[in-house]
C-alpha cells in the first residue's frame, strides 16, 4: 500500500501500532528519509580516528556517510560518494586516507572537508560552467555534526532540531559513562561484534526497554546459567558470567522496583534507582582511583548510577556501567546490523575492559544464548506480522491518558512507556521538518 | 604411547560428536580447564582485551550444552543440526615427555535450521595434553576464513 507522511503517521496510536511500521518497505523509505532525516544519529566516536586522514565508513539510517579527522584536528561527516560518478569513496571500515580523499574510478580527489583538491585534466571542463555544477561542491558534507564528549552525531536535514533540544537532559547518560573513566575519557576497544537480524530495527529498540521479557525469553540462558551453577560445590569462587547471567533472572516485581525514565524526543532508560548492573563484583583498585580523580562524593555518585539500558532515539542504546554501545543499523524493513561496541575507561584497570568484552560475547553476539533467544522472538514477529487477522500490536501496559511526548517523567519498571516514548518520537520525526 | 593416527582419530573423533549431538560426551573431552575459543579477528593473540565470537570455558560450554536440550529454548524449536566435513587433521607438534600434542586441520562446517542452511569454513587448532592415559583439549581454537564478517545465529558448535 502506498504511504505518505499524514498516512505514516496515522499508523501511530496511543496505545497501538500498526504492524506496517515493521513490515511494509514503503514505511521504511519514509523513515529513512524523514525520521533518519530529521534526528540526531549517532555515527561514531572521536577515538577511532585519532590521526589526521582517519577514518570510518558506516551509515546513518541507510545512507553511506565517512567520518574522518581533518588536519585542524576537526571532524566531518561526508555522504560515502563521488560528486562524479557515485563511486563509494572511502570502501574500508576504517582506514587512513592521507591528506586526500581520492576517487578510485577517475581519480578526482578530494580534501578532508569534502571540497574538490584536484581533477586529472582539469582543461576539459574549463569551458564548461563546471563551477556551477553539484560535482564542483565535492563530497557533500551532511548538514550538522555535532561532537558530545568524543560522541559524534549526525543531523541530515539542513534545518532542524538542535543538538541540545534532541537530547536534552538524556545526555546524563552518556556522560555518566565518561565519568566513569578517572580522566573522563573513552576509548573504543576490543572490536566490534556484528550480528545480522532478520527483522526491523524498531523490534531492537522497543526490547532493549522491555523488562517483562529477560525472566521469560531468557529462562533457557540466564536460568540455565544459574541451575548449572547451583550444581557446583559450595564455596566454588563465583563466575563473573555467572554474575552477569543471573540477573536476567530477577523477578517482575524487582524489575518493577528499578524504574524507568523516559525524556523528550524518544529518549529513556531502565534501571533508575538500581539495575541489573548494580551488584557487579568491584575490580580492585577502581574505587581508588575514582576517589583520588574526584573525591569520595562524587566517585560515589558516578559509580552508584547504574543504569540499565539508555534508548538514544532513533537507534541507539547504551549501558553505562559497562560502556558498552549498541547501534541498530537499518539495511531494510525486515533487515537490521546489529553493531556492539565497546570502551575502555582510559586511566582504569583492564579488568573492567575484560568484564564488558565478556558481557557483549555472552549477550551480544551471534554465539550468544541470550541473543538467540532475542532474535528467535524478533524474527517470529517479523514474519508472523503479516497475519492480516490483527494488524496491530499493543503497547499499553501502564498506559497513562496523561502522557504526552514532550514529558520528562520516572515510571514503575515493567511500564511500556519507554517504547510509547519511542513510537510517539517517530511519528512526530516522521514529518518534512522538525525544528525543535 | 599416542601415535599420530591417535590424534588425527581424536580430531574426527570429536567433530562426529558434535554432528550427532552428543553433546555429553563431547563436553567430557575437554580438560578441567579447557577452551572453547573462535577469534574475532584473523591471527588474533588476545582472548582477553580483545573480543572473540566464543571464549569459553567448561561452565560456559556446560550451560550452552544444558540450554541446546531446554524445554524452554525457543531458538531449538525446532532444533538446529550441524555437519562438519574435515579435511585429514595434521600432527602439528608432539612432546611424548609432558604429553602434549598439537594438531591442525581444514573444515567446511554447515549449521541448519528450518528451511536455512549457512556454510562457514575455517581451520581448527586442537592443543591436546593426556591426563591420567586419556587426550583431553586443553584449547580449540577455530579460526573462521571470515571471522570478521556479520553473522546470523550460530547456535551450535564448530
Ligand atoms: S566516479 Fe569518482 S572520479 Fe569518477
Ligand atoms: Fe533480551
Amino acid at each position: 500500500m502506498p504511504y505518505d507522511i499524514p498516512s505514516a503517521r496515522a499508523l501511530i496510536r496511543e496505545t497501538e501500532v500498526h504492524r506496517d511500521i515493521y513490515t511494509s518497505p514503503e514505511v521504511f523509505d519514509l523513515e529513512m528519509k524523514h525520521v533518519f532525516g530529521n534526528a540526531w544519529v549517532y555515527v561514531g566516536h572521536a577515538s577511532q580516528i585519532p590521526a589526521m586522514g582517519d577514518f570510518i565508513t558506516t551509515t546513518t539510517g541507510v545512507t553511506p556517510v565517512v567520518m574522518v579527522r581533518r588536519g585542524d584536528g576537526g571532524i566531518s561527516v561526508l555522504y560515502n560518494r563521488c560528486p562524479h560518478k557515485g563511486t563509494r569513496v572511502a570502501n574500508e571500515l576504517c582506514g587512513n586516507a592521507g591528506r586526500f580523499f581520492r576517487c578510485p574510478y577517475h581519480a578526482w580527489s578530494f580534501r578532508l572537508d569534502g571540497s574538490i583538491a584536484a581533477i586529472p585534466m582539469p582543461e576539459a571542463y574549463a569551458r564548461t560552467e563546471f563551477k556551477g555544477s553539484e560535482a564542483a561542491k565535492g563530497m557533500t558534507p551532511v548538514a550538522a555534526v555535532h561532537v558530545y564528549r568524543d560522541f559524534v552525531f549526525a543531523r541530515l536535514a539542513a534545518e532542524g532540531i538542535g543538538f541540545e533540544d534532541f537530547f536534552g537532559d538524556s545526555l546524563s547518560s552518556l556522560d555518566n559513562m565518561v565519568d566513569r573513566s578517572p580522566v573522563g575519557r573513552l576509548e573504543v576497544a576490543g572490536g566490534v561484534l556484528r550480528y545480522l537480524h532478520h527483522c526491523n530495527y524498531k523490534m531492537l529498540m522497543e526490547n532493549l526497554t522491555d523488562t517483562c521479557h529477560p525472566m521469560v525469553a531468557h529462562e533457557s540462558s540466564a536460568g540455565t546459567a544459574v541451575a548449572v551453577w547451583n550444581t557446583m560445590p559450595p564455596g566454588t569462587p563465583k563466575h563473573p558470567a555467572v554474575e552477569i547471567y543471573a540477573p536476567f533472572m530477577s523477578s517482575y516485581q524487582a524489575f518493577d522496583s528499578m524504574g524507568v525514565q523516559v525524556w523528550p524526543n524518544g529518549h529513556g532508560h531502565t534501571g533508575v534507582s538500581h539495575s541489573i548492573h548494580s551488584d557487579y563484583s568491584a575490580i580492585p583498585g577502581y574505587y581508588e582511583q575514582m576517589v583520588a580523580a574526584h573525591g569520595e562524593e562524587k566517585a560515589r555518585r558516578i559509580l552508584d548510577t547504574n543504569r540499565h539500558n539508555t534508548a538514544y532515539f532513533p537507534n541507539m542504546t547504551m549501558k553505562g556501567p559497562i560502556q558498552a554501545l549498541r547501534i541498530f543499523k537499518p539495511i531494510a524493513a525486515d533487515k537490521t546490523m546489529v553493531e556492539s561496541w565497546t570502551f575502555r575507561l582510559v586511566g582504569a584497570p583492564d579488568k573492567l575492559l575484560e568484564r564488558t568484552l565478556m558481557y557483549s560475547r555472552l549477550i551480544n553476539a551471534p554465539t550468544s544464548p541470550v541473543g538467540h533467544d532475542d532474535l528467535e522472538m524478533y524474527e517470529r514477529a517479523q514474519d508472523a506480522l503479516h497475519a492480516d487477522g490483527n494488524v496491530w500490536i499493543n503497547t499499553q501496559r501502564n498506559y497513562d491518558p496523561g502522557e504526552t511526548p514532550e514529558d520528562t517523567a520516572v515510571t514503575n519498571g515493567t511500564t511500556e512507556r519507554q517504547m510509547r516514548n519511542q513510537l510517539r518520537a517517530w511519528k512526530k520525526f516522521m514529518a518534512e521538518r522538525v525544528v525543535a | 604411547m599416542i601415535t599420530d593416527q591417535d590424534l588425527i582419530g581424536f580430531v574426527l573423533h570429536e567433530a562426529r560428536l558434535i554432528d550427532e549431538q552428543r553433546f555429553e560426551e563431547w563436553l567430557d573431552l575437554f580438560a578441567e580447564d579447557g577452551r572453547y575459543w573462535m577469534p574475532l579477528e584473523m591471527g588474533q593473540t588476545d582472548p582477553i582485551l580483545h573480543n572473540s565470537l566464543f571464549y569459553d570455558d567448561k561452565l560456559l560450554l556446560r550451560i550452552r550444552v544444558e540450554r541446546l536440550k531446554g524445554a524452554k529454548t525457543y531458538s531449538q524449536k525446532p532444533k538446529s543440526r550441524c555437519h562438519h566435513l574435515m579435511q585429514a587433521p595434521l600432527v602439528e607438534a608432539r612432546d611424548d615427555a609432558t604429553g602434549e600434542y598439537a594438531t591442525w586441520a581444514a573444515f567446511h562446517y554447515v549449521e541448519t535450521r528450518l528451511d536455512e542452511q549457512t556454510l562457514y569454513a575455517g581451520w581448527s587448532r586442537h592443543s591436546l595434553v593426556l591426563i591420567d592415559g586419556r587426550l583431553k583439549i586443553k584449547l580449540k581454537r577455530v579460526d573462521l576464513v571470515n571471522c570478521d564478517s556479520a553473522f546470523g545465529n550460530i547456535q551450535l558448535f564448530m
